[in-house]
């Protein structure tokens, strides 16, 4: 899909919704880079880790455990397990990233946020429209979010008294809010939370959320969803 | 944490192993036809995970509970965006209200 093409889909509420997301996590970046530099750091480490990983849960794990003294190549295990919940993405919006070369940068900027954008809207157009701005957008505000944090560096110690880290929750709650109207979906989705609490402090990161997915067992498939049976 | 070489290299086995991840699933859905049930499992399941993300990043901190205020405050701002708020009320509402709560000394 041609750039010209995306903008010209997303309709205004959309592209100010996508909008804000990308400030929040331009926000979220912010507190990425200082905590990693306020930690000891050296400030290319988060710089090169949002270009060439850009996930920022596990960015953000392997600072922590690399700042607390803990090895580099456990903090590359952590953030592995933590990004295998994308080979799920990947497979749910296969079709918004398009073939051929598309592949490569589409797979890149998939994240949470991007990916319950696609989710949550009903037309194919749209879904795509909204999956790579919101991708394009995210990696630009996070990485110029990380570079000033970083430099920023010790004069914002603890992000906490701004109340960032219920930012991103929130974000991510209002993107899957929509695609819980279903109720088969919502149920499932509910049994996965409750199994994931539940593992949290006995399983390292990034483990809880992978096996949240048992909830499916509880899911059953209905009819086609409107918009599938509009292409036909 | 002045070993930078391993530092490159655990970096660079991070960024190819989550790449061959985010690539896998384009990868395998262009070989072959999904069925549209199979479809629609498999955009449950992305809700699915992303839900366990709103609640463990909500309600838990590394193995333990979070505190209050960070629920209180993503409560806030999933109820609004319940009401069909703007997203800037949902985004600062959330971040207001637990930066408020521990500025009274909630943890």
């Amino acid at each position: 899909m041609p750039m010209r093409s995306i903008w010209r889909t997303l309709d205004r509420r959309l592209a100010r919704d996508i909008g804000l997301v990308c400030l929040a996590d331009g926000v979220v970046g912010l507190s990425y880079g200082a905590i990693s530099v306020g930690g000891g750091l050296p400030l290319w480490v988060p710089i090169v880790l949002s270009i060439v990983v850009f996930a920022g849960a596990s960015q953000f794990l392997f600072v922590g455990i690399v700042a607390a003294g803990g090895s580099p190549i456990a903090a590359m295990v952590a953030g592995l397990l933590v990004n295998t919940r994308h080979i799920a993405f990947g497979l749910a919006v296969s079709d918004v990233i398009g073939t051929g070369w598309r592949r490569w940068p589409g797979s890149h900027l998939m994240t949470d946020e991007n990916v319950a954008f696609a989710m949550g809207q009903d037309e194919p157009e749209q879904r795509r429209a909204a999956y790579w701005a919101g991708g394009i957008g995210i990696f630009v505000c996070w990485n110029i979010g990380v570079v000033i944090g970083g430099l920023a560096g010790s004069v914002i110690t603890d992000t906490d008294v701004f109340g960032l880290d219920a930012a991103f929750p929130a974000v991510l709650l209002a993107l899957v809010l929509p695609a819980l109207r279903d109720r088969s979906t919502r149920t499932a989705a509910l049994v996965g939370v409750v199994i994931a609490l539940i593992a949290t402090p006995f399983l390292p990161a990034g483990l809880p959320v992978l096996i949240a997915l048992a909830g499916l067992l509880f899911y059953r498939a209905g009819k086609p969803a409107l918009e599938d049976a509009r292409n036909e | 944490m002045n070993d930078t070489p391993l530092l490159l290299v655990a970096i660079g086995v991070l960024a190819v192993g989550t790449f061959s991840m985010r690539f896998a699933g384009p990868a395998l859905r262009s070989r072959f036809e999904v069925p549209e049930r199979a479809q629609q499992l498999l955009a449950a399941a992305a809700i699915v995970l992303l839900t366990a993300l709103v609640a463990t990043s909500a309600l838990t901190d590394g193995h333990g509970p979070a505190g209050i205020a960070r629920p209180a405050g993503v409560l806030v701002g999933g109820v609004l965006a319940w009401r069909k708020a703007p997203f800037v009320l949902v985004v600062v509402a959330a971040a207001g209200t637990a930066a408020g709560l521990r500025l009274l000394g909630v943890p």
